[in-house]
């Protein structure tokens, strides 16, 4: 496929990074899409802050966009270079949320792993934990024995998990956009669907909820209904966001043709979900590479055309709609059964055994302390979450801990797009990408 | 049937560090259009690993481990590459001319492992402070026995 950059599209950055001539896409290597345009800064705080005072008329500005400000999704900086309005490079600066909890992850045990990754994407914690969780239990050979209940249990969570976490996405986008009500309407309903995490795991965010060998408890009674109640709610206020943004000419006007990226630049730049799907790649890991049991059920990929930030706003939109279908299947194929695997070594004894026996009061107590041990080894494991593939990359020394736990975050590779889709746009454009990036900065920095 | 994608084992190679950019080249050619990740694992206090027999004859386990996990979005599949680099040489080709990803990846190595990607465009510290001494996630770099270090504090 050849694409080519319109001239109006590319802005002579005179960089140092060489000629910026345009160039037929097809005929680049994958180190040429990023370079050819000069998208990215590449200078240090210090170098930037010697520039501060040196600055002239004629010349580009530096200025600092974030890290507090409002539109900056947590405490994302971007160092943009400005020639008027129009932005020419601009560098990502993270890691203002950096807590080290790779490191932090070395010394919990995989039984308290859990409370770790849940806290790195916040807005879809229950995927952090289903990648985990998956990966600790490929270590342990344990993958194929989950019962099926809770791995529909797993299925049915991560989907609402999606549907707030594109519901948060929904809210934030029209509030950066300028549609203030989004706002009200996006959190409102996202709330929703907390109040029911909140009555099945005890709590709204950070659930530690799915747990290496199946789930942490049984679905509560009435779950059934609360579930019915979000699908049946859902449907009416989707239209009336359709009706308050899709069609809504200026929302368009924000949207259409702002931060474009092509099918060749994301794949070179590692984006996926819905960056990577808005250039029209049908590229869903639920699809393609397909985990848990979701090739027992129907749905559809939604794709894009464009690139722009307008495909990814509606392509989020429709995910909503598609998690419902997939949903609506698992509430009509949920198993009965266990809902969390009958082996000894992972799962911990009933609170009733304790009363009764020794034996199972000294195995809830190993377990809660020690943990158990995981063969050596290393496993990746890679899951679709709302913003593209996490995987969970752990390495065993065979140990209770983890010897090296790591997340390949979405947000962090995703991030890497932004200079490319800002790159000619105006500055208030540049607002429009980062909200259609939609990073979540706990995952970035972890 | 297994919960997770591969059914099959994991497509995983060892690869020497000289044969590096030449094995990526020849892996990108092949299909992997998108290396989906890219870490390291510092071996310090755990240096023995399973190896098959093969792969323990023509390889020699070093302190760092650098694995890259590779996508083929075409044919549906992963590789991972497990790359040694030695604690007295930590530097290795960057693979950002074949993968731009990487960038933020290899960053995000290089200031956590000190591990210096060579051809990198800007390798500095990604999510630490610019002035931070040491390499966190290095084993011999403990939680808490390094004190807490603030730019610009009075002492």
């Amino acid at each position: 496929m050849t694409i080519i950059k319109s001239a109006t599209e590319i802005v002579s950055a005179g960089t140092s990074e060489g000629g910026q001539e345009l160039q037929l896409r097809a005929d680049m290597s994958a180190k040429a899409v990023l370079r050819e345009s000069g998208a990215v800064l590449r200078m240090s705080e210090s170098q930037v802050a010697s520039l501060a005072d040196t600055q002239s008329e004629d010349q580009t500005m530096i200025i600092n966009m974030g890290p507090q400000h409002p539109s900056t999704h947590g405490v994302l900086r971007l160092m943009l270079e400005l020639k008027g309005e129009t932005v020419l490079r601009c560098k990502p600066v993270i890691g203002y949320l950096h807590t080290g909890m790779e490191k932090t992850g070395e010394s919990l045990t995989y039984m308290q792993g859990g409370t770790n990754v849940t806290r790195m994407d916040y807005a879809s914690p229950l995927n952090n934990e289903l990648v985990f969780s998956m990966a600790t239990e490929k270590l342990l050979g344990i993958d194929g024995d989950i019962p099926e209940r809770a791995v529909w249990i797993r299925m049915m969570l991560s989907e609402l998990n999606r549907i707030s976490s594109h519901l948060l996405f929904m809210a934030t986008n029209g509030m950066d956009i300028g549609a203030v009500s989004m706002m009200l309407y996006g959190f409102r309903e996202r709330e929703e669907v907390l109040r029911f995490f909140q009555k099945v795991t005890g709590l709204r965010m950070n659930h530690n909820f799915i747990r290496p060998g199946g789930v942490a408890a049984d679905l509560p009674a009435g779950w059934r209904d609360d579930v019915l109640g979000l699908l049946d709610a859902l449907p009416e206020r989707l239209a009336e966001y359709e009706i308050l943004m899709t069609g809504q000419p200026i929302w368009r006007e924000r949207l259409q043709g702002v931060g474009v990226i092509t099918r060749d630049e994301a794949i070179a730049l590692s984006a996926t979900g819905p960056i990577l799907r808005s250039t029209g790649l049908a590229w869903d890991l639920r699809r393609d590479l397909p985990y848990l049991r979701y090739d027992e059920v129907e749905f559809d990929v939604i794709v894009g055309s464009y690139g722009d930030a307008f495909d990814r706003y509606s392509i989020r939109l429709n995910e909503i709609r598609e998690s419902m279908r997939i949903v609506r299947q698992i509430l009509d194929r949920m198993p009965q059964g266990d809902y969390r695997i009958q082996d000894k070594k992972v799962t911990p004894p009933p609170r009733g055994r304790i009363d009764e026996s020794m034996e199972a009061l000294i195995h809830h107590f190993k377990i809660f302390t020690e943990g158990f041990k995981v063969p050596e080894g290393e496993a990746y494991v890679a899951i679709e979450s709302p913003r593209g593939e996490i995987g969970c990359y752990i390495a065993s020394d065979g140990s209770a801990t983890p010897y090296r736990m790591h997340v390949r975050a979405p947000s962090f590779v995703n991030i890497q797009t932004m200079p490319l889709m800002m790159h000619g746009g105006l500055i208030a454009d540049a607002v429009a990408v980062i909200s259609s990036v939609d990073p979540v900065l706990g995952e970035v920095d972890r | 049937m297994t919960q997770t994608a591969g059914h099959v084992a994991d497509d995983v190679r060892f690869v020497a560090k000289a044969d590096y950019l030449k094995t990526l080249t020849a892996l990108r050619s092949e299909g992997f259009e998108m290396c989906a990740d890219l870490t390291a694992v510092d071996f310090l206090t755990h240096p023995g690993r399973p190896l098959s027999a093969e792969v323990a004859s023509r390889i020699t386990l070093e302190r760092f481990e650098l694995v890259v996990n590779l996508l083929s979005l075409s044919q549906r599949r992963r590789v991972r590459l497990r790359v040694q680099i030695s604690e007295s040489d930590t530097s290795i080709d960057s693979a950002f001319d074949l993968y731009p990803g990487t960038e933020a990846m290899e960053r995000e190595v290089y200031d956590m492992f000190g591990i210096t990607f060579t051809g990198h465009p800007d390798l500095t510290r990604i999510l630490m402070p610019e002035d931070w001494i040491g390499f966190p996630l290095r084993k011999d770099y403990s939680q808490g026995n390094i004190p807490v270090q603030f730019k610009g504090a009075a002492s």
